[in-house]
């Protein structure tokens, strides 16, 4: 806050006159520095509508220090015409003088003054006129005393030129009486304090307002990642809908039950080296359900169950390789198998949400592991319209209605159908999700009794997230080179708005 | 998903009518096929090679259309069409001109092979683009990039039979092998064909076996070195009239699918289209269990006429719903009645079909860990700590040397396959991924606070795949001065929100420990109810340093699975 004698005085400036008044002749007026009287403007300013000032700015020629002290004392040139006797002066001795060398050439080219350089003893500089005019003094004199509008504008630039004259910008506020005008000022107060609730004499006192442009201070919290909020609304869902979650904390699983079991032949592409990590310690599994074990291996050689087969040499060194899962549908194949143990067959909603490993070439869209979402539900006579049904109401949760399904294959599942939803950003059918109805070969063997169906879905979590939170490149949603700043900004995860 | 290119005027010309590219791209989606892309040669190279070479090339319109895997019979003009008609040429058989061949000598490296003839057959340059092209993609479909078949044809009026399938020692295979101009033997072959961009990716197939599979005609003629290269002295031609087709393989199922696909695909351009002898397979289902597996109610005879659309030539038996079916041999992937059922839906139309909710009543539990899971990850963000999100596999160096470990002695299970360091093994601990999502976040504000719940991977012979994931609870401080007091803080409130109270015994307490990849004297284990669950302390600055970090930093590891 200002010395409260000068926003007083100034204050007493502004009652005086009607229309107001300029800050900087207030400032020449009471000889202060202009900037006081600025400072007495916004402290002003911050009490509320004392007054009204509004910035103005003005430009004017102002002398630079060079250009005052020509007016003051002449030009170079003239310094150094004035300087010279009449039988002249060594050309060394006039360089010596501070204004010699400017002032030399100027009296040369005005032809003021020549020089005798055959003199003996050196150059000797002559006057060769008897007086001069100093017009350059003369055209600063004017500018000094308030008289520039005498001098033409190829004038003024020569000037600026030869920077003796420069253009100067000055702000100031024109002061006239605000709403709330008094020549007398109460200082307010910033913040409700203890003390004021205390005495109660806040009652009395004004306070300063709020800046509600400003933006608050962040609290300091911590944050969920944004690919968990999204996994615990799809749980959510799941739940809502009555499904059971099942144990996927396996990411090792036997070649066994991540192909064999789901009727996977073995010479299927996807069992490859480029797609599938391989382990090589833990390098097998040994411990199978043997007569399952047996089971599958017919189905796969010589069919079975309805089935003509694969009719392959199948090999249990091929099934003992251990991998990491590229499915969730593991874990379904080792729940359906338990529950056809089970001694009566009862109808299961099973959903997982967990990690799978591919291993395929990386870009901006996929990674070597990603998240699968994964639905199953098992129950005597289901239907294909069963499965689309169930589909609607999953995806309707998601705040996706508009469906259509493809035919698809998928070597477990049978028919297969790819599930597309309409985007109305992009305009146009977008895939969400896969779906199917479990093969024979793959049930019966387990020991599934013949009427249940069992349909499934699945989903990646990352797409669906990427999409929900605008992000474009995979790496910095998931893994190390996470954004944590997204992380720290990234809103709550409501799927169907 | 294979890709087959046609060309858009003569598929049209084919299907007999023209379609708009939306109307086109419709019916692909009814069949499970997508029109990928519209375009043209000379878009095709110009946007591979640059427009320069682009400039003679056509600019007739291609189709792209993406097929499904198992759909080998969609690989070529002439099978897309019969797809798309709902029609098929029902009456194929035929003329058995060879028998599978078994030999001996080939048993340790490709055991079986089975070849047929296509005779006065009319190429023209389409016909004979698309038979080349389908081998090609039969090839790298089904074939498996001729690992487990491989297709040979050849002109028969060059060669004579009988032909002998054998395998010999590589330096004893001699002969002018395709486009050459003299005679090399296979060992120089292999030689010559390492550079050679398309045919150095079968090399392996055979390249370390003793002997290589070789076919001969009575003459003595090689026809081909499978998988590798035909013989010069057969090759066909625009003008050939009657093609022998050889398919050699390790798997007899699939060559026999691969030979009844060029066969049945091409005999139409046969002098007597369709007359080579196949196997036909009758199946007989209801139409009830079609009905029912649906989820449609229509009559017997309108199923039989959904299948025959399909090219399942059908027909009720008049016994009951039963319906015979007839499954041509170009339809390889119907193996169950369920395959089936799948053409009547499609012909139906997935779409057509109405949505019914089934009535599966069933009540829904979370699985215990990730309940857990769940709560904790709440209460831990509400702490004031921030989630990362790290990968389950990552390299040796991260689990061992960089936290002053030795590989041998973490419980790791190891990736035989990596194609980089960054999938060598699973993680056995969360703290390397934390210190790595730091390192990454570097420019953010101190101080960095993190956590992680998720599973870490370890050997255990207990387990039918001789591993186990086990649950962790990891999290981190970043700051000026290392904060034990804030991790230890974090514990404590941990306990709390688990309902252990500090103490030895029944409680939990913490005691030091000698870690090396904590600072000494800065170290000591969790125990909980007398349980060593865990560990926090200050990392070590050579650990710090490892992971690129600047800044003293504390941590904390824990077991959650001993709290359900």
């Amino acid at each position: 806050m200002a010395d409260t004698g000068v926003l007083e005085t100034l204050l007493q400036r502004v009652e005086k006159v009607d229309d107001g008044v300029d800050s900087l002749a207030v400032a020449t007026s009471l000889g202060v520095d202009h900037q006081v009287i600025v400072g007495a403007v916004k402290s002003l300013q911050a009490l509320g509508d004392v007054i009204s000032a509004e910035l103005r700015s003005s430009k004017h020629w102002e002398l630079t220090e060079e250009g005052t002290e020509i007016a003051e004392q002449g030009s170079h040139e003239s310094r150094v015409f004035s300087c010279i006797p009449l039988e002249g002066l060594a050309q060394s001795e006039l360089m010596k003088l501070p204004f010699g060398k400017i002032g030399f050439s100027k009296a040369m080219s005005s032809k003021w003054i020549r020089v005798d350089k055959a003199h003996e003893g050196g150059p000797r500089i002559f006057r060769t006129v008897e007086s001069i005019d100093d017009q350059v003094r003369e055209k600063l004199l004017l500018v000094q005393k308030g008289n520039i509008t005498q001098l033409e504008e190829k004038e003024k630039n020569e000037l600026k030129k030869r920077k003796l004259l420069s253009e100067v910008t000055v702000k100031s506020y024109w002061i006239t009486k605000g709403n709330s005008f008094s020549t007398t000022i109460s200082k307010q107060e910033t913040e409700l304090t203890p003390e004021m609730i205390a005495s109660g004499n806040w009652r009395e006192k004004k306070f300063k307002p709020y800046n509600f442009e400003a933006m608050g201070v962040a609290p300091d919290c911590g944050h969920l990642h944004p690919l968990m909020k999204v996994r615990t609304q799809f749980r959510q869902i799941f739940l809502e809908m009555g499904f059971t979650e099942m144990p996927t904390n396996n990411f090792i699983e036997s070649s066994f039950w991540n192909f064999d079991s789901l009727f996977q032949p073995q010479q299927h592409p996807a069992r490859d080296q480029h797609d599938t990590f391989f382990l090589s310690d833990p390098a097998h599994a040994y411990e199978f359900p043997q007569d399952y074990l047996e089971r599958v291996k017919k189905v796969h050689s010589e069919g079975g169950y309805g089935s003509q087969g694969y009719k392959y040499d199948w090999k249990i060194e091929e099934a003992q390789k251990n991998i990491l899962r590229t499915h969730t549908t593991a874990v379904s194949a080792r729940m359906l198998y338990k529950l056809a143990q089970q001694e009566k067959f009862t109808p299961v909603k099973y959903f997982s949400i967990d990690r799978v490993f591919r291993n395929e070439t990386l870009d901006a869209t996929h990674l070597a592991e990603f998240h699968q979402i994964e639905g199953v539900v098992a129950d005597y006579g289901l239907t294909l319209g069963d499965l689309m049904g169930v589909l609607h109401q999953f995806f309707t949760k998601l705040g996706i209605t508009k469906l259509r399904f493809k035919p698809a294959y998928n070597p477990y599942t049978e028919p297969s159908m790819e599930v597309f939803s309409y985007h109305e950003g992009l305009q146009k059918w977008v895939e969400v999700g896969n779906s199917g109805v479990f093969r024979p070969e793959m049930l019966l063997p387990m020991g599934l009794p013949e009427d249940v169906s069992v349909i499934a879905w699945g989903l990646s979590l990352e797409r669906p997230t990427m999409i929900k939170y605008g992000i474009n490149n995979i790496r910095e949603l998931v893994g190390h080179k996470v954004n944590l700043q997204m992380v720290y900004d990234s809103p709550i995860c409501r799927l169907d708005s | 998903m294979p890709t087959v290119g046609v060309k858009r005027d003569l598929l049209f010309k084919a299907l007999g009518r023209s379609y708009t590219d939306e109307e086109f791209d419709e019916l692909c989606f009814e069949f499970g096929l997508e029109l990928d892309e519209i375009t043209s040669e000379k878009e095709i190279i110009s946007r591979e090679q640059g427009d320069t070479k682009a400039s003679g090339a056509s600019d007739v319109i291609l189709y792209k259309i993406d097929v499904p895997a198992n759909r080998y019979d969609l690989l070529c003009l002439e099978g897309l069409v019969r797809g798309l008609q709902n029609k098929y040429q029902c009456d194929l058989p035929v003329d058995p001109m060879f028998a599978a061949l078994h030999s001996p000598q080939t048993e340790a490296v490709r055991p079986h092979a089975v070849a047929a003839v296509l005779r006065n057959i009319t190429f023209t340059q389409e016909r004979y683009d698309s038979f080349i092209e389908l081998q090609e993609k039969l090839h790298q479909n089904i074939c498996r990039k001729r690992s487990l078949v491989a297709i040979g044809t050849h002109d028969l009026d060059t060669i004579s039979g009988p032909f002998t399938y054998t395998a010999k020692r590589p330096g004893d295979i001699s002969f002018k092998p395709l486009n050459q101009t003299k005679e090399y033997t296979a060992t120089q072959l292999m030689s010559l064909y390492k550079t050679d961009s398309h045919l150095r990716h079968y090399l392996h197939i055979i390249e370390d076996k003793p002997v290589y599979p070789v076919i001969y005609d009575s003459n003595g003629v090689v026809l081909s070195m499978p998988p590798i290269i035909n013989g010069d002295h057969s090759k066909i031609s625009l003008k050939t009239k009657n093609v022998f087709i050889e398919c050699t393989a390790t798997d007899q199922t699939k060559a026999k699918t691969v030979l009844d696909m060029m066969v049945t695909m091409f005999s139409e351009y046969c002098a007597q289209p369709f007359t080579y002898e196949l196997a036909y397979r009758k199946e007989k289902l209801s139409g009830k269990f079609i009905n029912q597996k649906v989820g449609i109610n229509e009559s017997t005879e309108k199923i039989a006429q959904l299948l025959t659309r399909m090219c399942l030539l059908s027909q009720a038996t008049g016994v009951g719903d039963e319906i015979e079916v007839e499954i041509p041999p170009t339809r390889s992937d119907i193996i169950h009645a369920c395959d089936i059922m799948e053409d009547a839906a499609i012909a139906y139309g997935f779409n057509n079909i109405t949505r019914t909710t089934p009535r599966t009543y069933t009540v829904a539990n979370q699985f215990p860990l990730n309940k857990l899971t769940e709560l904790l990850r709440q209460d831990l963000a509400a702490a004031g700590f921030t989630e990362a999100l790290n990968f389950a596999l990552c390299s040796q160096e991260d689990i061992a040397d960089k936290l002053g470990k030795k590989i041998s002695e973490m419980r790791a299970v190891h990736i035989s396959n990596p194609k980089t360091a960054e999938f060598q093994v699973a993680r056995t601990t969360l703290l390397p991924g934390l210190l790595k999502t730091i390192a990454a976040n570097r420019k953010m504000p101190l101080p960095l606070k993190l956590f992680e719940i998720s599973d870490v991977v370890l050997k255990d012979e207990t387990k039918d795949v001789g591993a186990r994931n086990s649950r962790r609870f990891c999290a981190v401080y970043y700051n000026k001065s290392p904060g034990f007091e804030v991790i230890h803080g974090l514990l404590d409130r941990t306990m709390q929100l688990l309902e252990v109270k500090p103490a030895r015994g029944e409680g939990y307490h913490i005691q030091t420990a000698d870690d090396s990849t904590f600072f000494p004297g800065r170290c000591a284990d969790i125990f909980v109810r007398g349980k060593n669950v865990g560990r926090l302390g200050v990392l070590h600055p050579d650990v710090i340093n490892r992971f690129e970090l600047t800044m003293p930093c504390s941590a904390l590891e824990m077991d959650i699975e001993p709290f359900l």
